[in-house]
């Protein structure tokens, strides 16, 4: 009973172990569970033009910020003759260009590939992104009266911050505007004055806010321009506000570029300063995503795995990584349904050269195999060879069948059965020797139930070998390695029928239970 | 119905293969005790040692170059049986009835060259029927003379019986005859008959062929409802001994009647099938339990013997016969 408890208690750790070590990497570092998981990569290319003055130039940019939620792929920044450099300010990253002298129209460009992901784990906001204390901001007396009038007509139909915000945005932008909201609107606003508008009123409620500036994207889009949102501090988060519909959140396809009032390009030696955006949209499976940025952070887990191997022993590791899942298709064969094999682990090597063959193929050259070595082998046998000569004389034989495939589908033009070498000349050789002493002594029958164990346990750990799902995961996830062994060493304390069982043992059902033990 | 329902098989007490190998094999038999058996010479020294009866062995072979002397080596003897002394299930067992020094026939008929058996025996040296085909030894033992209470009920072969001795008490029995099928051989898959045996008095109580009930030999048509087993005392105590002997728990005891030695052990097995089971109609799993619920094992396998016939036995009606016209699959492990 004790060493019973030891055993459960080992399963439950080494099972928690893999399935912990899964969970943390799909959920922590994203990893998807499904080989089709794609994930869209936007690439943005922001174009700078401007005319130089002929003096010195310095142009600088606002760069999007890396968050929880927006990857970074790969940056790119060019422009013919400038110096560069990225800063980082308080605000975000920013990027300068420079030149002691240029003069007529000049271009920069900054090309930015950047995916989405969904943590989990919402980040919470770091110290320093509290708002600061809004300053009361200058109106005159005409404007304030009205912003006051506003403002009370809208707090009287709001509870709390949020729906203020919500409603003070929904009014700004009413279809029908009273003579308030046209006087603080005025007639030709425009986005930045608007934004800076309800930045203003909600500060002469003390209410602290900010600009935010971001990119809608959309496949194939060109020349496109930021769009403003308003980010308003409500119990202790960030809220996004859409300005013209008073919608909360961020819209999907929404890439925030900027935060704050910094100005998003500074041109200094230069006029007539344009920026335009243009938007591609490319499909990527998320695996090579996330592995590309686990190995940028140097993730302990990644750093330390399969993936840190040169390409060709990864290769080696994708096969060897479905053996474990061949190995429970036996105990599960064997222990629980019953079928009897020839050699323990043989379905699982002719699974193995099953893969590289593919199925059907497979199938008819083993059997052909087999069955021509059966016919030699009962030919060695009135021999009168000692054992390990005439095994080896088996060996030799299985080569010369499996040459012999190969040239005649060669000549005839069958391409597929080539293959034949991958087969493990060894194995097959035991499985024909083992065979052919199985059909002297126990007769067919038992070749056949055997034989067709053998074959039928392989087909099945075949079509779990080759699943997309099964490859990926065992490839991905290693560590179910660890969840597999846990089932092994359940399934070794089974002590219940095999199914054959059930029907070898049929007939006693019928027996009178008034019968005695 | 082609399959059982766990739940009912569970209540007869029938012992699954996993729970053989798990209940049984691994907590009775000790990993270290396993060559005792697996070794025949080694069992048969072990047997001669104990006072058991065993089949006279006339000679061995452990190296191919003494293949050549074999024909001296049999010289002396009209019947022999050669045998691999690590073969398994049966395999590699040679019969000769009778030869002229140049022919040797089998209880079949069929006659062998010399050089036939020679390879035989060089088969078996290089470990074609041994357990993981490790090389091999060759023994040569004295030939069993049936039984006149069998000659009705077997075909060109010896009856054995197999009793189960668990922790050193008989629990079940099984008297397994030649047939056609079988090729003269005792062997269950191979087409034998298994006959379950009462332990309390050594009657047949049920005889299974491929699976399927049968109600007399499928040669001989003799029926099985008056087969008695003599000596059934001696063959209990015989078996019950091989526990002291060997100490393995869980173990199967090959025995055979001779005409003129009267009971002795050919075999032991430290991985009995459950065959045996279907047979008598019974599982083992409630005998186990009266033996596991002992508090002490008896040190005399007389008295275990006694307790077992007191305890095992069917009573005085054996169980009826029943015609099954439905198939089992084959008997053996």
């Amino acid at each position: 009973m004790h060493s019973k408890l030891k055993l459960y208690v080992l399963v439950a750790l080494i099972m928690a172990l893999g399935i912990g070590l899964i969970a943390y990497k799909h959920f922590a570092l994203g990893f998807p569970l499904l080989p089709d998981d794609k994930k869209s990569v936007w690439t943005i290319e922001a174009k700078i033009d401007f005319v130089a003055r002929g003096d010195p130039v310095i142009v600088s940019f606002a760069l999007p910020a890396e968050t929880p939620s927006t990857v970074i792929m790969e940056e790119e920044f060019a422009s013919s003759d400038y110096g560069f450099t990225e800063l980082s300010s308080p605000s975000g990253r920013r990027a300068q260009w420079s030149k002691r002298a240029a003069s007529g129209h000049q271009t920069a460009y900054y090309r930015v590939s950047v995916y989405e992901t969904d943590p989990t784990i919402p980040a919470s906001p770091p110290a320093a992104d509290l708002p600061i204390e809004p300053g009361k901001p200058e109106f005159d007396e005409v404007m304030k009266t009205a912003a006051t009038t506003f403002l009370d007509q809208v707090r009287s139909k709001s509870a709390n911050t949020e729906i203020f915000t919500r409603e003070l945005i929904t009014a700004l932008n009413s279809e029908t505007p009273n003579q308030n909201q046209g006087l603080l609107l005025n007639e030709k606003s425009s986005e930045d004055s608007k934004t800076h508008l309800i930045i203003n009123l909600l500060a002469l409620e003390g209410i602290g806010a900010r600009i935010v500036r971001g990119l809608y994207l959309e496949d194939g889009r060109r020349r496109q321009s930021l769009t403003n949102f308003v980010e308003v501090y409500i119990g202790n988060q960030w809220l996004l506000f859409n300005q013209n519909t008073g919608k909360i959140g961020k819209p999907e396809d929404f890439l925030i570029w900027q935060r704050g009032d910094e100005s998003l390009l500074d041109v200094i030696g230069g006029k007539n300063s344009q920026i335009s955006f243009s938007i591609i949209r490319n499909v990527h499976p998320t695996r090579t995503l996330v592995l590309r940025d686990s190995m940028n952070k140097q993730a302990g887990i990644i750093d330390f795995s399969i993936y840190s191997l040169p390409i060709e022993q990864q290769n080696a590791f994708k096969i060897i990584l479905l053996l474990p899942i061949g190995a429970l298709i036996v105990v599960i064969m064997r222990l629980l349904i019953g079928i009897r094999t020839s050699g323990t682990f043989m379905p699982i090597l002719i699974a193995l050269a099953l893969i590289q063959t593919t199925l059907l193929t497979g199938i008819v050259i083993f059997l052909t195999v087999v069955g021509t070595g059966l016919l030699i082998r009962s030919y060695l046998s009135q021999l009168n060879l000692l054992f390990v000569a005439r095994i080896s004389a088996v060996i030799i034989v299985v080569i010369a069948i499996m040459a012999s495939i190969s040239i005649l589908s060669n000549k005839l033009g069958l391409d597929q059965a080539m293959t034949v070498t991958f087969f493990p000349m060894i194995i097959l050789s035991w499985t024909i020797e083992r065979m052919s002493v199985l059909w002297e002594e126990d007769g067919p029958r038992e070749v056949f139930i055997q034989g067709g164990g053998s074959l039928l346990t392989a087909i099945i750990a075949y079509l779990f070998m080759t699943n997309r799902t099964v490859e990926y995961l065992t490839f991905n996830f290693p560590e179910l390695m660890l969840v597999n062994l846990a089932l092994i060493l359940i399934l070794g304390q089974y002590t219940g029928y095999r199914l054959s069982e059930l029907y070898r043992f049929h007939s006693l059902e019928r027996r009178n239970v008034s019968g005695k033990p | 119905m082609f399959l059982a329902s766990p739940k009912k098989l569970r209540s007869f007490g029938i012992i699954g293969m996993n729970q053989r190998n798990f209940g049984l094999i691994l907590r009775y038999n000790p990993r270290h005790l396993f060559p005792l058996v697996d070794d025949k010479l080694k069992t048969k020294l072990l047997a001669q040692k104990a006072g058991i009866s065993v089949p006279q062995l006339l000679g061995t072979v452990h190296y191919q170059h003494d293949v050549k002397q074999l024909k001296e080596l049999l010289r002396p003897y009209d019947q022999f049986v050669i045998k691999p002394v690590k073969g398994s299930g049966g395999k590699g067992i040679l019969v000769i009835t009778r030869h002229d020094h140049h022919l040797y026939f089998k209880p079949s008929g069929d006659a062998l060259q010399l050089a036939d058996i020679e390879r035989h025996v060089s088969n078996i040296l290089s470990g074609l029927h041994s357990l993981g085909g490790k090389p091999d030894s060759v023994m040569i033992e004295s030939l069993i003379q049936l039984d006149p209470v069998f000659s009705d009920y077997s075909y060109q072969g010896i009856p054995d019986i197999r009793i189960i001795v668990f922790r050193g008490y008989p629990i079940m029995a099984m008297l397994r005859l030649t047939t056609h099928a079988s090729d003269g051989k005792a062997n269950l898959h191979q087409g034998a008959v298994g006959v379950g045996i009462d332990i309390g008095t050594g009657r047949a109580l049920h005889a299974v062929q491929f699976g399927r009930t049968v109600l007399h030999h499928p040669d001989t048509r003799k029926t099985f409802s008056d087969l008695v087993i003599p000596h059934w005392d001696k063959l209990l105590q015989l078996a019950a001994a091989c526990y002291d002997m060997t100490g393995l728990g869980y173990l199967g005891a090959d025995l055979v009647l001779d005409r003129d030695q009267g009971p002795m052990i050919i075999e032991l097995n430290a991985r009995p099938g459950l065959a045996i089971q279907v047979a008598n109609y019974a599982g083992l799993a409630p005998r186990v339990a009266i033996i596991e619920a002992l508090k002490t094992i008896d040190a005399n396998p007389e008295s275990r013997a006694e307790f077992s016939k007191k305890q095992f036995s069917t009573g005085t009606t054996p169980h009826p016969l029943r015609t099954l016209r439905t198939r089992s699959s084959d008997g053996t492990i």
